[in-house]
């Protein structure tokens, strides 16, 4: 049995060993040392944890099976996860930490002595507040968690929900929280602690079904932001350095993720929240429809543009994710270089389902880093470039973002695809993207349109190079 | 006067924020997704209460009402701890620089 104080120490340490963990992130080369940080932090942290308890009895074996169940099913999922499966696949872990959260605050609040918190219907006053804090902010992580993963998993439409008075109604739960926290900190009753939890899950569902699918990196962000305050709540409670210091880290980088995607898509985090955005606008839709003239071509016409272009710029979106066409994109690309035509990627902020999403995608495929550039670094490149091939992305590239103030999608920073001498986009149909605007790009003098899968055309024109 | 434990613990709070905000804005773009599931893995440090939890049944039942939801809590830390850990591992792995003369 070690100290409080030399245990409070070591979790001194695992917090700065989380923190170099994400300064390793600023780079790729020094991002793998600092993954390792962060592991060896976590040691660190679970060790003390256990010479502080210093039960080394039954209990600390059934800890070890637990532990070791958990680990081998986290350790299978993630070797089998496709890189395609990553916003779920994190939205699933964001799920897992709120409701550890709600367990631990559980816990705590029926066996407080455990946690030097009071007796049970006496536990100290700023304890039960950050328990409930923590609880809730837990069960709102998971039950958004769990409603995003099933967006993104396609089990539950990707449409947002509305309905009339929705804002209201989430108005009146949240005010209704605040009460029963107040009440619960008065009375002590455990029937008000599951009334909070059961209505801050609540919270969670009805926050996050107005949500369509296009924000859906705003908000895989933004449970992330919480899952880190829930973190803090429960440090808080366990007066624990090591879980107040995550929390906070992983609160803000959660935090300022949402904030680059909003930014990203010129869109106030508010209005993201309130949700609706992404159904699909019929009047407009159809009033663009009018029997505008489209190119469109075959992999032969795609093969010869790029044959004779002397740079090509990629613009992959979230339709090449769901082709599972990485792979054969960088083979394109290859045959391409050996072309010796000069090939880059630009990638916008909200291309795909996460924050880095297309990033991770491409360095599957072997595309070395320092080909794949970010919107402003790349934008006043596509001028002087002869094709842009765009494959599954729209909306990012959509000139109306510029040019019309009517649109939604008006403002929002995108890429300047068709400033290049000739655009290739490979694309289903022409149906309109995630924002329910159409794509003025489709119909430019300019723009061969491939209407294919980005997997079947991308190895086709490959062929045909 | 005493000052409250309270503080300190804020005090650490509020200055790890600012930490966050500076070392998060440094981070590359490319990184996102990774960053991401490892702030998702470091969050699972909330295994430290689930184990304390877990630990404070009396011996004879150790799994009485408090003790059962520890030790649930420390399954579910432990998937998101590996699986955190061990997919930005995978996903770091494969950011690799151009080779020359390719």
């Amino acid at each position: 049995m070690i100290s409080a104080n030399l245990s409070a120490v070591f979790y001194l340490i695992s917090g700065v060993l989380f923190i170099l963990a994400l300064r390793g992130l600023s780079s790729p080369e020094t991002s793998r040392q600092g993954n390792f940080f962060g592991i060896l932090g976590m040691v660190i942290a679970i060790t003390v944890t256990f010479l502080s308890i210093g039960n080394f009895s039954t209990g600390f074996i059934h800890v070890l099976i637990f532990l070791l169940i958990g680990g081998i099913i986290g350790t299978f999922i993630a070797y089998k996860i496709p890189m395609t499966a990553m916003p779920e696949l994190v939205a699933g872990f964001h799920s897992l930490v709120g409701l550890a959260a709600v367990f631990v605050a559980i816990s705590a609040f029926l066996n407080p002595e455990a946690f030097n918190l009071g007796s049970p219907g006496n536990i100290k006053l700023g304890s039960l507040i950050e328990m409930s804090i923590g609880a809730a902010v837990g069960a709102i992580t998971f039950s958004g968690s769990i409603i995003a993963f099933l967006k993104l998993q396609g089990i539950m439409s990707g449409s947002p929900i509305t309905f009339k008075g929705q804002h209201l109604l989430n108005a009146l739960i949240l005010i209704s929280t605040v009460v029963v926290t107040y009440l619960l900190c008065l009375t002590q009753s455990s029937n008000l602690f599951w009334i909070l939890l059961a209505i801050s899950f609540l919270i969670g569902f009805l926050l996050i079904i107005p949500i369509g699918g296009a924000d859906m990196p705003v908000v895989i962000s933004m449970l992330n932001s919480y899952s880190g305050w829930a973190a803090a709540g429960i440090g808080f409670t366990l007066e624990n350095t090591a879980l107040i210091i995550t929390g906070a880290l992983v609160g803000s980088s959660g935090a300022i993720l949402s904030y680059i995607m909003c930014k990203a898509m010129n869109r106030s985090f508010f209005s993201v929240i309130l949700g609706g955005f992404g159904a699909t606008d019929q009047s407009s839709t159809l009033k663009g429809k009018e029997q505008k003239p489209v190119k469109s071509g075959n992999a032969e016409d795609a093969a010869f543009l790029m044959k004779n272009a002397s740079s090509v710029i990629i613009v992959p979106g979230y339709g090449m994710a769901v082709a599972q066409a990485q792979h054969a994109l960088r083979e394109m690309v290859d045959t391409l270089k050996k072309n010796d035509i000069k090939v880059s990627y630009a990638i916008h902020p909200v291309a795909g389902r996460m924050p880095g999403h297309m990033n991770v995608l491409l360095a599957e495929a072997n595309v070395p880093y320092d080909e794949v550039f970010e919107l402003e670094e790349i934008n006043n490149d596509f001028a002087n470039t002869d094709v842009a091939f765009v494959i599954g992305a729209n909306d990012v590239t959509n000139p109306a973002a510029k040019t019309d103030p009517q649109s939604p999608i008006y403002g929002m920073p995108v890429l300047d695809v068709e400033k290049c001498k000739s655009v290739l986009f490979v694309k289903r149909s022409l149906s309109p993207g995630y924002a329910g605007v159409d794509n003025d790009l489709f119909y430019k003098e300019n723009t061969l349109m491939l209407f294919s899968d980005a997997k079947k055309m991308t190895e086709s024109i490959t062929k045909n190079l | 006067m005493e000052i409250d434990p309270f503080i300190f613990r804020l005090s650490i709070f509020i200055l790890s924020i600012f930490i966050g905000y500076y070392v998060v804005w440094s981070v590359t773009p490319s990184l996102h997704t990774p960053l991401m599931s490892v702030t998702n893995a470091i969050s699972s440090v909330i295994i430290v209460g689930a184990i304390i939890a877990g630990l404070s049944g009396e011996s004879q039942s150790i799994f009485n009402n408090s003790s059962i939801f520890g030790f649930l809590a420390i399954l579910l830390a432990a998937i998101n701890i590996f699986g955190g850990f061990l997919v930005t591992q995978r996903m770091l792995a494969m950011y690799k620089k151009k080779k020359k003369n390719k």
